[in-house]
């Protein structure tokens, strides 16, 4: 720890460091013993622990208890989620999460607006033309950009033309007020280290009524549709971090006045910048902006050693060079795209994290600007 | 009822726990290795390019190395999952469809008495188009190799049979359907899910390809399991979870930087301490076994003898119903079998599999010992146990009138 500068953290997109009454409750679940199946006293305490957790983040996102189905985590969601539906004609955004595009390669890309948002009327045309049963999966908020997707206004042309409605929420839940049940989404992802729980559990949420075929088979865990011991002290935590997200989020808006002053402050000393959803509804946690000629690789490294963590892209694809498909989606050029860094604020920011941030990126731009 | 308020009493003590085969207790020194990344090192094990990121890497290497240690197998041949379900999973439908897009294989066998997450695996292929033979037991639960060998065919893609039994604890001859496996040129997928940290298990000598292993079961966490897929020969399996490419490709999704340290913590634990260990369990275990057939007439121990896991008895007491059983003992955490189906009120297929009849295979009570279980516990639950079975006994004759 002594050789390096003290750490900012400003990466809660790739994952949030776990809430200390988290880490408390998956310890505490830890220290007890009883598989959740059992029907001796120990396994009925585990089950007790999972039947909370159930409604806790059901509520978090207006579902119902008996349609959440737990998971390992978000990318298990979203793979459950398309491939549960064989016989589905598929459809995705271009902007979605590489364990959406990877599950289903053959997918029907429908194209987004450089604003970040999907081309609504694309996909009127293309629904027009579905004859078969299908299924959109369009991400509520994206993970590099924080553009939040009308999700809703999706739902509804996808439901009059009979198809059935998937979000990931992975990146939205916890943020953002979100009622699957108003909005009429089939069936939304969660992942539990995104908001402030542990890393290895997520969950897929089915409206009330939806069935779904397993992805993983076996014992009959999770009403049959996904087996597997339960994972009782992750699914514990990842019920008490929904808990509590869900009462921060009332006052989560708050950390768009902290990024909005950064984005000012960042463009007054490079006026070149570009800011990725600038003006749209975003998630008030993140930022991705990009100063061409800038890598991102250099300047995350950069900061690292500056003792500052962002990163440039998803984390899933940050240990490749590849220029993001998001922001591509969006119109950029693979040379602003190489250029682009998300930072994402979180539950523990402050706003000294962003002054520590700005410093350091100054410094960085100002030695780019002398060489 | 009249015993109703002496075990309403009872109860409110923590019961003596010996299911050990359903789940075990994390160890503390695990939870103690996980919980600085909860904590201070949170970072995604993904993100290398800042310097909290590329801690949690490191941490979820060594854990491998740790991993792959107790097996004896090289680091990169250990792929992480949610637990040794999602092992089963992968290992059994990915290597099967690989094999059968690629060399036209069509052939899988597994045995009648696998974990039911093996036999769903198997008869999801059956439906795609595999044939599938199922092996039965023998009497003791053990495999006829003969039987084996008789049933590989030129299409054979895949043998999966698993190391040590989750009900009656029997350990298949690992080394000898390794050996068949390798002569025969098919691919063996054992699941060891209650072997491996138990029993000496070496990748090497078992002549295995595929092995499915849990972390909650080696008292490691729950939510985290193993792979390993042997790379020379190199087996080739189709992914079931797309997305980031993580772990080789071959399984997407955030690694758990917790969870795997925790589980690597349990493998180092386990290499060293097993040996002394099974030691000490096989000898509580005698003593239980002792106790209560000196106690008690008409006890059948299920499944093999010797070839067991150290911590695995599995009796049934006739005339008595291991469903009655377990309700008179409110301060024993016991099963009749696998958790995942001991909600279901149908005699265990693992125990049917045996050929025993109906009566002792409702009367299959598994008991499971293990890392906190003391020698007081073993004789209290003994004395628990003779004095239940003797009042059930007692009362049958009257119910049955």
């Amino acid at each position: 720890m002594a050789n390096r500068p003290s750490e900012i953290y400003l990466d809660y997109n790739a994952s949030a460091p776990a809430r200390p009454q988290v880490i408390e409750a998956v310890a505490e679940a830890l220290g007890d013993v009883g598989n959740p199946s059992s029907v001796h006293r120990a396994g009925r305490a585990a089950r007790a622990r999972i039947d909370k957790a159930r409604r806790d983040v059901a509520s978090l996102v207006g579902g119902s208890p008996a349609g959440v189905i737990f998971t390992s985590g978000g990318s298990e969601a979203n793979n459950l989620a398309l491939k549960g539906f064989r016989g589905h004609r598929l459809l995705i955004s271009a902007g979605e999460h590489d364990s959406i595009i990877n599950a289903v390669p053959s997918a029907t890309r429908i194209p987004l607006l450089e604003s970040g948002l999907i081309d609504l009327e694309a996909l009127r045309r293309s629904v027009g033309e579905e004859k078969g049963p299908f299924l959109l999966s369009l991400m509520w908020a994206n993970n590099e950009t924080g553009v939040i997707q009308p999700v809703g206004e999706a739902a509804k042309i996808v439901h009059e033309a009979g198809g059935l409605m998937h979000s990931d929420a992975v990146q939205a839940a916890g943020k953002l007020e979100i009622d699957m049940t108003a909005s009429r989404i089939d069936l939304l992802s969660l992942s539990a280290h995104k908001l402030g729980g542990p890393q290895g559990v997520g969950a897929l949420i089915l409206r009330e009524g939806l069935d779904i075929a397993p992805l993983i088979k076996g014992g009959g865990q999770e009403r049959s549709r996904r087996a597997g011991t339960e994972n009782a002290a992750g699914i514990a935590g990842f019920g008490v971090a929904a808990g509590l997200a869900k009462e921060g989020i009332a006052g989560y808006g708050e950390l768009a006045e902290l990024r909005d002053c950064l984005e000012v402050r960042l463009k007054e000393a490079a006026p070149g910048i570009k800011v990725y959803g600038e003006g749209e509804p975003r998630l008030a946690n993140t930022s991705c902006f990009g100063l061409r000629g800038m890598k991102a690789e250099t300047l995350v490294m950069a900061l690292d050693l500056a003792g500052v963590a962002v990163s440039a892209g998803s984390a899933c694809s940050s240990g490749k060079v590849r220029p993001s498909h998001v922001l591509q989606a969006m119109g950029a050029d693979e040379e602003d795209a190489g250029a682009a860094i998300r930072l994402s604020l979180g539950w523990a920011s402050k706003a000294g994290d962003l002054e520590q941030f700005l410093d350091a990126w100054l410094a960085h731009y100002q030695r780019s600007q002398a060489a | 009822m009249s015993q109703e308020g002496s075990a309403s009493r009872k109860e409110r003590a923590r019961p003596i726990y010996l299911d050990y085969q359903a789940t075990a207790p994390t160890d503390p020194r695990v939870l103690d290795a996980m919980l600085p990344f909860f904590k201070e090192k949170f970072g995604n094990p993904h993100s290398i390019h800042h310097s909290l990121g590329q801690e949690a890497e490191e941490a979820v290497e060594e854990a491998r190395a740790q991993m792959a240690g107790l097996i004896g197998a090289d680091p990169r041949e250990i792929v992480f999952t949610s637990g040794a379900t999602e092992s089963n999973n992968l290992a059994i439908k990915g290597a099967a469809r690989f094999l059968k897009e690629n060399k036209g294989k069509s052939h899988i066998i597994t045995v009648a008495s696998e974990h039911k997450c093996v036999l769903e695996c198997c008869r999801k292929l059956e439906r795609e188009g595999f044939t599938l033979t199922i092996l039965p037991v023998e009497r003791d639960g053990l495999i006829d190799l003969a039987k084996l060998e008789e049933a590989i065919t030129e299409q054979a893609a895949l043998v999966s049979i698993m190391a040590a039994n989750n009900e009656i604890g029997v350990l298949q001859p690992s080394a000898e359907i390794g050996a068949i496996c390798r002569r025969r040129d098919v691919l063996f997928h054992s699941d060891a899910a209650q072997a491996v940290g138990k029993i000496p298990f070496d990748v090497q000598e078992l002549g295995v390809d595929l092995v499915s292993i849990s972390g909650h079961k080696v008292y490691g966490p729950m939510g985290i399991g193993a792979l390993y897929v042997r790379r020379r020969p190199r087996v080739r399996l189709i992914a079931e979870m797309d997305g980031g490419g993580q772990e080789r490709g071959l399984r997407s999704g955030t690694l758990p930087a917790p969870l795997c340290v925790g589980l690597g913590e349990a493998c180092r634990i386990a290499a060293e301490e097993m040996e002394e260990e099974a030691v000490r369990l096989t000898a509580l275990r005698e003593n239980l076994y002792q106790i209560v057939v000196g106690s008690l007439d008409g006890v059948v121990l299920n499944g093999h003898r010797e070839a067991r896991l150290a911590g695995n008895l599995n009796l049934s007491f006739l005339g008595v119903d291991a469903e009655e059983l377990i309700k008179a003992v409110p301060q024993l955490a016991l099963s009749t079998g696998s958790a995942c189906t001991s909600a279901s009120v149908e005699p265990s297929y693992v125990l049917s599999a045996l050929g025993v009849d109906d009566e002792v295979a409702r009367g299959g009570l598994r008991i499971g010992i293990g890392r906190q279980t003391t020698t007081e516990e073993v004789s209290e639950a003994a004395t628990i146990l003779i004095e239940a079975v003797r009042k059930l006994r007692a009362q049958a004759p009257k119910a049955a009138m």
